[in-house]
This record gives C-alpha cells, sequence and structure tokens, in this order.
C-alpha cells in the first residue's frame, strides 16, 4: 500500500517537472528554439486551430475518424482471414506442412516493405492502406492462433475426442476456446502494428488522416501541430486498445479479470 | 506436445506437401504475369524479377546499386539498434533495482508507449535532418522499448535470495547490478534485443520510405514513382533477406544462452 502511494505521488511529480522545465525552456526562456519544439500555448493553439478550423484540408475529428475507418478494416479484415487460417494450419498437420513454406517466405518481409506496392498496385487511396494494414495485421493473427492450438493440453484434445468431438465441432467446442488467449495475445500485437503501419502509409501519401497531418506539419515545419498529431495518435492507439482489453474479458468470462 | 498424432504426415510427406505449397505459390504467380491476367507493369513473372535483382547487383538505380543501398541501410540500422541496446538495457537493469528509478521512468515510458515510432519520423527529420540522424532516431524509437523492458523484466524477477547472499557477501548497490542482476537476466535481455531488432529493422525501413536519400527504402520509393514493379519487387527481397539473417543471428544467440543456462 504505501509503495504503490510513493508511487503516484513521484509519478505526480515527475509529470509537474517535466511540464515546468517544458514551460520554461521554451515559453519563458529560449532555452531549445520554437522551431524545434513548440511551447504549451503554441501547442494549445494549434489544437484549437486543427479542431475548430481545420488543417491539412479537414478538422482533427475528421482526420482521426478517417484513420480509425481505414485501420478498422484493415484490422478487421486480417483476423476474420488471419485467425481461421492459423486454427485450421494448427489443427491439420497436412495443411500446415503445405502453407508454412509459403508463409516463412513471406513473413520476414516488414508490413511497411509493402507500402511501395501497394501504391504502385492501388494508388494513393484507401484502398492501398487497407491492404498494408491487411499484411501487417495478418501475420501475427495467423502466428498465434497457431501457437494457441498448438500449445493445448494433449489431454483436453484426447479426451474431447473420446467424447465424440470432430471436425467442426471440435473447432468450435474445444480447439478455438483453448486457443483463445494466444488469440488475443496476437490480436493486440496486430492492432499495434496497424496503427504503425497506418502512420508510415499515411506519411509516405495521403490525401487526408493523421499520417497526413503529420506530413504537412513537417513541410510547413510547424512544430506544435507535429505534437498534436502525435498525441492524437497515440490516444486512438490507446482507446483501441482498451477496447480490445474489454472485448477480451468478455470473450473469456471463465479466466480471472486483470487487474 | 502434439495435439493429434494421429494426423501427423512422415518427414517425406511434410517434405513433399512444402514443395507443393511453394510451386503451387509460384506457379500461380507466374501463371497470373505470364498469361496476361494481370499486367506486367503491376506484376512482373519471378523471372523477371529474379533478373532485375542480379541486374541491379552491379548497376546503379537512384544513385547506388542493390548491395550499395543495403550497406548504407545496414549502417544507419547499426547505429540506431546499438543506440537502443547501449541505453536501454543498463536504464532497464537499473529501474530494476532502484524502485524511485523505476518510479520516475515507468509513468514517461507509458505515456509514450503509444506513440508508434514512425510517428516520431517528423520531429526526427527536423532535430536530425534526413541524412543519418533522422532515420537513426526512428529506429531508437522502435528499437529502444523492448531492450527497455526486457532487461527490466529481467533484473525485476530475479530470485531474492541470490541478491541477499550478494548483499550478505558485501556487495554494493553497482556490483549488485552489473554482477548479479545483468548476468542472471541475460537470457530476457537477449530476447528483447531480438523483439528490438525486428521493431528497428521495421522502423528503418519506414524511415527511409518517407525521409532519407540512400538506403533500400529509398530505392522502393524510387522504384515506385519510375512505376518499375520489378525494382521494388527487389527491394521487399533483399529487405526480407537482410531482416531474416539479423534475426537467425539473434535466435541463435538467445538459442545459445539459453542452452548455457540448461533451460533447454
Amino acid at each position: 500500500m504505501r509503495r504503490s502511494r510513493r508511487r503516484i505521488l513521484v509519478g505526480c511529480c515527475t509529470a509537474l517537472a517535466i511540464a515546468a522545465f517544458w514551460t520554461v525552456s521554451t515559453f519563458f526562456t529560449s532555452l531549445i528554439s520554437p522551431g524545434r519544439f513548440p511551447s504549451p500555448p503554441q501547442v494549445w493553439e494549434a489544437a484549437r486551430q486543427i479542431a475548430v478550423e481545420g488543417y491539412a484540408d479537414a478538422t482533427l475529428w475528421q482526420h482521426a475518424l478517417q484513420s480509425l475507418r481505414l485501420v478498422a478494416m484493415g484490422f478487421l479484415f486480417a483476423v476474420v482471414v488471419g485467425a481461421p487460417l492459423g486454427i485450421i494450419m494448427g489443427a491439420n498437420r497436412r495443411f500446415d506442412a503445405f502453407i508454412t513454406p509459403v508463409f516463412s517466405l513471406i513473413r520476414p518481409i516488414p508490413p511497411l516493405a509493402w507500402i511501395p506496392l501497394a501504391i504502385l498496385w492501388l494508388g494513393l487511396g484507401d484502398g492501398a492502406k487497407i491492404m498494408v494494414i491487411f499484411f501487417a495485421a495478418f501475420v501475427p493473427a495467423v502466428i498465434n492462433s497457431h501457437a494457441g492450438v498448438r500449445s493445448m493440453e494433449p489431454h483436453l484434445v484426447e479426451a474431447s475426442r473420446v467424447l465424440g468431438a470432430r471436425g467442426f465441432t471440435s473447432i468450435r467446442e474445444v480447439l478455438i476456446p483453448g486457443a483463445m488467449p494466444m488469440i488475443f495475445t496476437g490480436l493486440r500485437l496486430s492492432l499495434q502494428a496497424s496503427w504503425t503501419t497506418l502512420v508510415a502509409a499515411e506519411l509516405v501519401g495521403a490525401l487526408a488522416g493523421l499520417g497526413r497531418v503529420l506530413n504537412v506539419a513537417q513541410q510547413d515545419i510547424y512544430p506544435a501541430m507535429i505534437v498534436v498529431a502525435m498525441a492524437a495518435v497515440a490516444a486512438l492507439g490507446w482507446a483501441t486498445t482498451r477496447l480490445l482489453d474489454v472485448i477480451e474479458d468478455r470473450a473469456m468470462p471463465w479466466l480471472p479479470v486483470r487487474a | 506436445m502434439s495435439v493429434s498424432s494421429a494426423g501427423k504426415p512422415s518427414k517425406l510427406q511434410t517434405w513433399m506437401l512444402g514443395l507443393g505449397g511453394l510451386l503451387v505459390f509460384f506457379g500461380l504467380w507466374a501463371a497470373f504475369s505470364g498469361f496476361g491476367l494481370v499486367p506486367a507493369r503491376f506484376l512482373p513473372s519471378p523471372a523477371a524479377v529474379a533478373q532485375r535483382m542480379f541486374f541491379l547487383a552491379d548497376h546503379p538505380f537512384a544513385g547506388a546499386s542493390l548491395p550499395v543501398h543495403v550497406l548504407s541501410s545496414l549502417g544507419r540500422y547499426a547505429l540506431g539498434f546499438l543506440l537502443a541496446a547501449a541505453i536501454g538495457v543498463p536504464l532497464g537493469l537499473f529501474m530494476g533495482w532502484y524502485s524511485l528509478l523505476d518510479d520516475i521512468v515507468t509513468p514517461i515510458f507509458n505515456a509514450l508507449r503509444f506513440v508508434a515510432p514512425i510517428a516520431w519520423v517528423p520531429f526526427a527529420a527536423l532535430w536530425f535532418g534526413t541524412g543519418i540522424g533522422g532515420p537513426v532516431m526512428v529506429i531508437f524509437a522502435g528499437a529502444f522499448p523492448p531492450c527497455l523492458i526486457n532487461a527490466y523484466r529481467g533484473a525485476k524477477f530475479v530470485d531474492a535470495k541470490f541478491l541477499e547472499a550478494a548483499h550478505t557477501l558485501g556487495a554494493g548497490n553497482l556490483r549488485i547490478v552489473t554482477e548479479v542482476l545483468l548476468p542472471v537476466s541475460i537470457p530476457s535481455i537477449v530476447s528483447g534485443l531480438r523483439v528490438g531488432a525486428g521493431l528497428g529493422w521495421q522502423s528503418l525501413v519506414g524511415a527511409e520510405l518517407i525521409v532519407a536519400s540512400s538506403g533500400v527504402g529509398y530505392m522502393m520509393v524510387q522504384g515506385q514513382s519510375a512505376v518499375s514493379t520489378p525494382t521494388v519487387l527487389s527491394g521487399m527481397i533483399a529487405i526480407g533477406i537482410v531482416g531474416y539473417c539479423v534475426d537467425l543471428v539473434l535466435r541463435e544467440m538467445e538459442a545459445f544462452t539459453r542452452r548455457r543456462r540448461g533451460l533447454g
């Protein structure tokens, strides 16, 4: 109890110290030049500007909504394809042997390296971004579902088989619930990869979205707007991860609730 | 270990099935481009890509040949990754020992955790330029968190009896960190380095796509604007091969340290 109280106290002090240093070094003195890092009033002004008047052709909400929409589509598409593929690969060794070499061939290519190809194929619109996010989220979804099925207690699987669970029933009643914790670990990695990839894809070229805000702010040398866009990306990443946590707790009511 | 031993194919069958999978993959690729289902401009045949790779091996594109681009990427990567390891690992270990440092750094770390490494690109370009410094900072942003977290976890879960023994034998704080926490945490640290190396490589590619004037990522962007799909695919293959080799080295290191400690 004392330990956690001190933790909160020290955390607050740290936050205050950083805020004080930031204000003093940028606002009251010019220890850090405004061209390198903005002062608190500048960030506030940039936030007000993008929220009310808009920046890079749209308001903050429109940019955020655009980014959120692309992440949601790429992520969901990857999960709907990737998780079942991983489960089937885990359950059927022949299918696994058939797919694994091709999968291992594609896997070392980082998702961001697909961006130029996606632009060549689908242009600068939404399609290319969804494709790249799909690739980013697909690999962790497959690997973790596969590992989840493989790491199950053999006794459980054998017992269910003796009791007559086969084929589709076995997958639905035994393998999916058993692999669920690992599947969610994969989804968490997928979600993180989705956000990273989205930002990169939008920085390379986009007509709207938070990555475009970052890009335009960089070209305008507008550090305050860069801070606002980074904060917006972080906030959305945090909010979607929290949403996934809530879904995870609901999906596995038999596990103890995490702190 | 196995879910079902009944449906397990023999070694020969596994091999044949894998070969079959690869044949189907390359067959479909060749068929799509060979029979004109997809214009060659979008999907060149596997042979055309291989030819392009050999061509790029000693002919410059976007200012340098493919091996030179790979080398300049690797130089930046090594710098960024080593910097992340050199700062992240000691900081993680000290956080595991001094709880005050832990309480100070952890909230900052958690606040920054959700900023995607690539989102640092604008500031990296603004602060360190687009030559070496900018991309190095982005690689650092990608590779740093796993280096720190794993060293911290390793140090945090050290068996208390080692610490008590070290204390009893008169070791000071610094000696406990360097002679107890560090050696005990090595397997965890090496795993962290492996994860960090992967994320750093990925961040490098992103940084080079956006801000760089050399490197494989830059070559790919130039290939994209010149609508040279074989060049883009050559870059992807080169990135895949280098990333795989880096991971292989660290995977062997991980296995070696685990074996030495009898962790299997």
